[in-house]
C-alpha cells in the first residue's frame, strides 16, 4: 500500500469519506496514464544517458571493441591539438550561427507577434513547414543554388555584378547559411512566445514616462524576453556543433564539427568511449544551460512549442 | 500626421519588408527543389529543360516506394505510439503526485535540447548492452523518444488551458474515469493531440540521424537513402517525392486553415444572430 501513498491523487475538492473509496481507482488510473511515459522516460532517456556516462570512461579495446576497465583518456584525449581543432571549429561555426540566429529571428519574432492571431499561426506554421517536409532534400537545393554555375552565381553575372562566380559552396559561409537554415525557425518560436507573453502596457508605460524606442528597447523589452533569446540559444549552439548533416552535405568534408566526430567514432573508427565522452562534453554543457535557463524563470515548454 | 505615427509606419513597412526577406531565404530552396524535380538532366545540378520524366520513373520505381513505405511505417507506429504515451502522460501528470516526478518531467525535454547524434549514440548503447538486436522495432522507439516531448508540450499546452471543474463535474455526475477520458478530457485536447500528432509524424518521416544508428544493414528509410546519394548528388526523383510530400503537406494544412475559419464564420454568424 506503500505505492498507494506515493501515487494518490490530489482529490482535494472533494469530501473524505469518497476520497477513501476513490483512492484505489484513481491511483490505477493515474498509474495507467503516469505509467507508460515514465516507463518510456527511464528507460530511453534517463538509462541512455548513464549508460553513455558510463561508457565514456571504459577503455578502448582492440578492434572497436570495449574493454570495461575505467580510464580517465578519453577526456584527455579531447584535448589532443588533432581533436581540438575540430572542437574550436565547430565552436566558431555554432557562435556565428547562434549570433545571426538570435539577430535575425528576433525582428522575425517580434513581427509575428505583432500581427493578427490568425495570421501569426499562420507564419509560424509557413516558417516549420519546409523542415517538417523534409530538410535534408531541401538543403541540398543550396548546393544547386551556391555552386559557381549555380542559380545565384548566374543570376549575378547576368546582371554583371560580378565578372567571377563567387566561391560560395564548400566553406564556412555554406556552413553556416546552411546551420541558419535548420535551426532559425526552431529558434524563432521561443523567442516569439516570449514577445507576444509581453505586457504591452510596459512598453506603454516606459514611453509616457518619456523613454525613447531605443531606450525602451534595451531597459524593458529585451530584459523581459531574455529568457526567450536564451532558449534561442539552447536550441541552437548546442544541437549546431551536434550536427553533421549541413556539414558533411555544404562543408565539402574538410570543415568537421563535433557531431562528425562523435559521428565517425560510432562508425568508421569504431573508438566507442571517445565518442561517448564526446558526446557527454555536450550532454553536460546543455544541462548546465538548460539549469540556468530555469533558474532564470525560464519555462521549458518554450523550448518545444 | 504627426511625427509618431509616421515613425511607426516606417518601422512598421521595414519590418513586414524584412518578414518577406527572411520568408524567401526560407522558401527559395523549396522553389529550387521544385523546380529541379522537372529539371531535364541527371546531375541535378546545371537547368537542362522542362520534363515530367522523374514522376513517371517514380511511378514505377518500386524499390524507392519499398522503402518510402518503409519510412511512413515508421512514421505511422512512432506518431501513434508517441501520441498514446504522450496524451496519457501530459494528463496523468496534470494531477498525479509521486516520487521523481520531477525529474522524469524534465527528463522528458532533454530530447529536444541534446544533439540528436547524443541521442542516438546513448540509445544505440541501451539496446547494444540489453543485448537487443537492431530492427525495425528499434528505430520506432528511438524515433518516439525523439517525438514524445513535442507531443507532450502542445497537450500539455492545451491542458493549461482546460477548466478542470468539467472533469470534476464530469466524475461527480457519476460518469467512470475512462468515460471521462474519453469523453470530457480528450476532445477538450483534441486540438492539441493533432497538432503533436502532426509534428511527431513529420518528425519521424524526416529524421536521419536516430534511424540511422538504430537501423540494422538491411533497414533504409527515404532519409538514410537520400544522405547515401548526397556524394554523388541528389536525384531528381528524389526531389519528385519531397515536392509530392510537400504538396500533399501543404494541402492539408490548407484544408486545416480552411475548416478553421469556416468554424470561426460559423461561430461568429451564430453570436451576431442571438443578440
Amino acid at each position: 500500500m506503500t505505492k498507494t501513498n506515493d501515487l494518490a491523487v490530489k482529490v482535494a475538492s472533494k469530501p473524505k469519506k469518497r476520497k477513501d473509496k476513490r483512492s484505489f481507482k484513481s491511483w490505477l488510473a493515474s498509474a495507467v496514464m503516469c505509467g507508460p511515459i515514465t516507463i518510456w522516460s527511464v528507460l530511453f532517456i534517463i538509462l541512455p544517458i548513464l549508460l553513455l556516462a558510463f561508457m565514456s570512461f571504459m577503455t578502448k579495446g582492440p578492434l572497436g571493441r570495449v574493454v570495461y576497465k575505467f580510464t580517465l583518456d578519453n577526456y584527455k584525449e579531447i584535448f589532443k591539438p588533432v581533436y581540438f581543432t575540430v572542437i574550436k571549429q565547430s565552436v566558431i561555426i555554432a557562435t556565428w550561427t547562434t549570433v545571426l540566429t538570435v539577430l535575425m529571428g528576433y525582428p522575425l519574432a517580434a513581427f509575428i507577434a505583432n500581427v493578427k492571431k490568425k495570421t501569426s499561426g499562420v507564419l509560424t506554421v509557413l516558417l516549420m513547414l519546409p523542415l517538417w517536409v523534409s530538410g535534408l532534400v531541401i538543403l541540398y537545393s543550396f548546393v544547386i543554388m551556391l555552386n559557381k554555375t549555380g542559380v545565384i552565381n548566374t543570376v549575378l553575372m547576368n546582371l554583371h555584378i560580378i565578372d567571377k562566380p563567387l566561391n560560395m559552396l564548400y566553406n564556412n559561409f555554406a556552413v553556416i547559411v546552411g546551420m541558419l537554415y535548420m535551426f532559425l525557425p526552431f529558434a524563432v518560436l521561443p523567442m516569439y512566445s516570449s514577445i507576444e507573453k509581453l505586457d504591452k502596457g510596459l512598453i506603454e508605460a516606459s514611453k509616457d514616462l518619456g523613454a525613447g524606442p531605443v531606450k525602451t528597447f534595451f531597459k524593458v523589452t529585451l530584459p523581459l524576453t531574455a529568457p526567450g533569446i536564451f532558449a534561442a540559444v539552447i536550441l541552437t549552439f548546442i544541437p549546431c556543433i551536434g550536427y553533421y548533416m549541413v556539414t558533411d552535405m555544404l562543408g565539402g568534408g574538410t570543415n568537421m564539427m563535433v557531431g562528425n566526430l562523435i559521428h565517425r567514432q560510432f562508425t568508421i573508427s569504431r573508438n566507442w568511449p571517445f565518442g561517448a565522452a564526446l558526446a557527454m562534453v555536450l550532454a553536460v554543457v546543455i544541462f548546465i544551460m538548460l539549469f540556468v535557463y530555469t533558474k532564470l524563470g525560464g519555462d521549458l515548454d518554450d523550448l518545444g512549442a | 500626421m504627426d511625427k509618431r505615427t509616421v515613425k511607426k509606419k516606417a518601422v512598421k513597412g521595414i519590418s513586414r519588408f524584412y518578414a518577406i526577406l527572411l520568408y524567401i531565404f526560407f522558401y527559395a530552396p523549396v522553389a529550387v527543389m521544385i523546380a529541379f524535380s522537372f529539371n531535364d538532366s541527371r546531375a541535378n545540378v546545371v537547368w537542362q529543360g522542362f520534363t515530367t520524366k522523374w514522376y513517371v520513373k517514380l511511378f514505377h520505381d518500386t524499390e524507392l516506394w519499398m522503402v518510402f513505405g518503409k519510412t511512413l511505417l515508421v512514421a505511422v507506429l512512432t506518431t501513434l505510439i508517441g501520441v498514446v504515451v504522450g496524451t496519457l502522460g501530459a494528463v496523468g501528470f496534470m494531477n498525479a503526485k509521486f516520487k521523481g516526478k520531477k525529474l522524469i518531467m524534465n527528463s522528458i525535454y532533454f530530447p529536444i535540447v541534446i544533439p540528436e547524434i547524443v541521442l542516438a549514440i546513448a540509445t544505440l548503447l541501451v539496446f547494444n548492452q540489453g543485448g537487443i538486436s537492431l530492427s525495425m522495432g528499434t528505430i520506432i522507439i528511438g524515433n518516439t523518444t525523439l517525438v514524445l516531448p513535442y507531443v507532450y508540450i502542445t497537450i500539455k499546452a492545451r491542458l493549461v488551458g482546460m477548466d478542470p471543474s468539467i472533469e470534476e463535474a464530469s466524475l461527480d455526475l457519476g460518469a467512470n474515469r475512462f468515460y471521462t477520458f474519453m469523453h470530457v478530457t480528450l476532445p477538450g485536447i483534441m486540438p492539441g493531440v493533432m497538432s503533436g500528432a502532426f509534428m511527431a509524424f513529420s518528425l519521424a518521416l524526416d529524421d536521419l540521424i536516430i534511424t540511422s544508428f538504430l537501423a540494422n544493414a538491411e533497414t533504409s528509410t527515404l532519409p538514410m537513402k537520400v544522405y547515401s546519394m548526397i556524394k554523388k548528388g541528389v536525384s531528381p526523383e528524389i526531389n519528385a517525392l519531397t515536392t509530392i510530400i510537400f504538396s500533399f503537406s501543404v494541402v492539408a494544412l490548407m484544408i486545416y486553415f480552411i475548416k478553421e475559419f469556416i468554424n470561426n464564420f460559423r461561430i461568429a454568424r451564430r453570436r451576431a444572430n442571438s443578440m
